[in-house]
């Protein structure tokens, strides 16, 4: 079942530079206890996206295009209660000067009317949900007495509190080490597992896709420019650049020896909706059509979606 | 030939014991991987051995001097022989600067050549780390974060250096852009010749560059192997959990494989555990790993090194589940 829907989503900032294209009507779904990777690099347009569908963008932002959640457009109340939200620094989003418990049992009290003993152990229990030790001590410390992976976890477990039907985690492990970051990927895992939340993973790091998630969309320069299965997706990348991205990682599987692959030029900054691939100016297979006429997200090689004029077939893309 | 070698090197910044007792060599010619987590004391060991923070105790030998005692005034001339490049060079480049001063600052501050050949010289570097020659006259902000990691490199590169220490050189960089930093610095190591000690927390960008690999946990060397042999069988319990949690970037080798996932977190350095440092999250600990130092001493037939009571001289590591 289809839990979240975006279609045609596109995000333009007003900036003292001129208008950006941030994002340019991206479309993807999130299915229920689905876990999806929305995956690019800086400036792709992925925390945009996150933004707008948990409508925190600032106001020199215009978004148009729908956002369904279950099938309708959520009210703004909705919205709040089953879609929440973490980011990549924990200690910036919370509180310092109450204890770990009492910000929790805020949201209880705000969003479910829970008070005293009730709020206390849904406390603890959320705390127990993302594998905090000796909970009913960490009720009572402050955020600066916890260490970034368990800070990361109290922001999940306030996030869950209230068992919303989707969580959208940016770059939730970037900041933490990865024997932390191992735990908080389990957390996620089970959140799926044993609270049936489905999660929209931002991220920028393969390892973290390839670990956790069932579904990747990838994102470059504000446009989704191919979507599939995880295994399919590293296994066979139609797109060119989602090959690229692949090749440039590290990986001795794919790298017996000689270098890494690179990607020439840089992401350009879209001002205004372009005619073109946008990536056809970086691209190794890129000819006049290209870059003339833009490309749509439609079914490729090994039934990716992927929005290319040239998209890869196995011969080229086999690993 | 060690280019560094580094003896019983302490550093301590108040109570915090950044590095605590490190020896390690770097040869001629060789990519030594130094690799740790956060609060490791790898970049404090980074920047010791540059001498950019003093000394506690210990030696810095570097070419055959011992650079951890000398004065500023002493150690000045012998700066030239090695170099730095930093994490992010956003901020280690001056703003005011041209990129053509950036890069001719050290051969302008050790007298090397006249003002012609310096000029020459910049030229040569911009080919070499892969930038265009009119980029000279140009502003760190005018470039992207690639460009200015090269602009860094041909820095520490332009009074030929026999030791370059890369701190995080890729870490604040884009996966493309990171590829295209870490294939240059191998390129260059290849076809100049000059030893690095490559500080990470990548373990993937370490296997790609480095030959040998140095473990760092809490202020003090846990294991050192050859590449190959660290990355296929290590032998320190915290190794083999750091190869572990780091996620390989392939769905169906990520998921099937047995991964060791570490209890607590990183102890403070300002009171490290007693006996082995590792010994509270060890999931193998014993008795005396709480009681014991384990000395850094070889293992197997190798000459790898490993501090741990439960690896036995033979190599024979305990298995983690």
């Amino acid at each position: 079942m289809t839990l979240l829907s975006v279609k045609d989503l596109t995000v333009r900032f007003r900036t003292e530079d001129g208008p950006v294209l941030a994002v340019d009507e991206a479309s993807f779904d999130v299915a229920e206890r689905e876990v999806v990777a929305l995956v690019g690099e800086s400036g792709c347009g992925k925390s945009v996206t996150a933004l707008a569908l948990t409508g925190l963008l600032p106001r020199n932002a215009s978004v148009t295009g729908a956002i369904e959640l279950d099938g309708s457009q959520p009210s703004r109340q909705a919205r709040g209660r089953d879609i929440a939200y973490i980011f990549q620094e924990p200690m910036t989003s919370l509180n310092p000067v109450l204890t770990v418990g009492r910000q929790i049992g805020e949201v209880l009290r705000k969003h479910q009317g829970l008070r005293g003993a009730a709020s206390r152990r849904r406390v603890i229990e959320l705390l127990e949900l993302v594998g905090i030790p000796l909970p009913s001590r960490r009720f009572g410390e402050y955020p600066h007495q916890l260490s970034g992976g368990m800070r990361q976890r109290v922001m999940i477990a306030m996030a869950v509190a209230c068992k919303p039907k989707l969580l959208v985690a940016d770059e939730p492990t970037t900041a933490l080490d990865v024997t932390v970051q191992a735990g908080i990927l389990d957390v996620l895992r089970n959140l799926r597992d044993e609270i049936g939340t489905a999660v929209l993973l931002i991220t920028h790091d393969l390892g973290v896709v390839a670990d956790v998630a069932d579904r990747v969309v990838v994102m470059y320069a504000g446009r989704v420019i191919e979507q599939a299965g995880v295994v399919a997706l590293f296994a066979r990348p139609t797109h060119p650049y989602t090959r690229g991205l692949l090749d440039a990682v590290p990986n001795p599987a794919r790298h017996a020896d000689g270098g890494l692959r690179e990607i020439p030029g840089r992401v350009p900054v879209i001002r205004t909706p372009s005619e073109m691939c946008t990536f056809s100016d970086r691209c190794w297979y890129a000819d006049e059509v290209c870059r003339s006429t833009k490309p749509l997200l439609a079914p490729g090689p090994a039934g990716h979606l992927v929005r290319c004029w040239h998209p890869l077939e196995a011969d080229h893309a086999g690993a | 030939m060690p280019v560094l070698e580094v003896l019983d090197l302490v550093k301590h910044f108040g109570p915090v014991r950044a590095v605590d007792g490190v020896s390690l060599r770097v040869d001629s010619g060789e990519v030594v991987g130094l690799v740790g987590e956060s609060g490791s004391g790898k970049t404090t060991l980074g920047r010791c051995v540059t001498r950019l923070v003093p000394v506690t105790s210990g030696r810095v030998i570097m070419n055959g001097t011992d650079i951890a005692s000398l004065s500023r005034r002493a150690l000045r001339p012998l700066r030239r022989h090695f170099n730095i490049v930093f994490q992010d060079p956003s901020s280690s480049l001056d703003p005011r600067m041209t990129v053509g001063e950036i890069i001719s600052e050290p051969l302008r501050l050790h007298h090397i050549g006249s003002s012609p050949q310096r000029r020459a010289r910049v030229d040569e570097l911009l080919d070499q780390v892969g930038l265009q020659r009119e980029m000279a006259r140009r502003y760190p902000h005018e470039l992207s974060g690639g460009q200015r990691q090269r602009v860094s490199v041909a820095r520490a590169l332009s009074a030929s250096p026999s030791l370059l220490v890369a701190d995080e050189p890729t870490s604040a960089l884009d996966v493309s852009v990171q590829a295209s930093v870490l294939n240059l610095i191998g390129r260059l190591q290849a076809d100049l010749g000059f030893a690095c000690l490559f500080v990470t927390h990548d373990l993937a960008a370490v296997e790609f560059l480095a030959q040998r690999v140095a473990v760092m946990y809490l202020g003090v060397l846990v294991e050192v192997a050859s590449r190959e042999e660290l990355f296929a069988s290590p032998r320190h319990p915290y190794t083999q959990a750091l190869l572990s949690a780091a996620p390989l970037p392939d769905p169906v080798a990520q998921r099937s494989r047995n991964r060791i996932v570490l209890s607590g977190e990183v102890p403070s350095p300002v009171d490290p555990p007693s006996g082995c440092r590792f010994h509270p999250r060890c999931p193998v600990a014993i008795e005396r790993c709480s009681l014991e130092v384990p000395p850094l001493r070889p293992v197997g037939p190798s000459g790898a090194l490993a501090a741990c009571h439960l690896v036995d001289d033979s190599g024979a590591a305990p298995a983690l589940t």
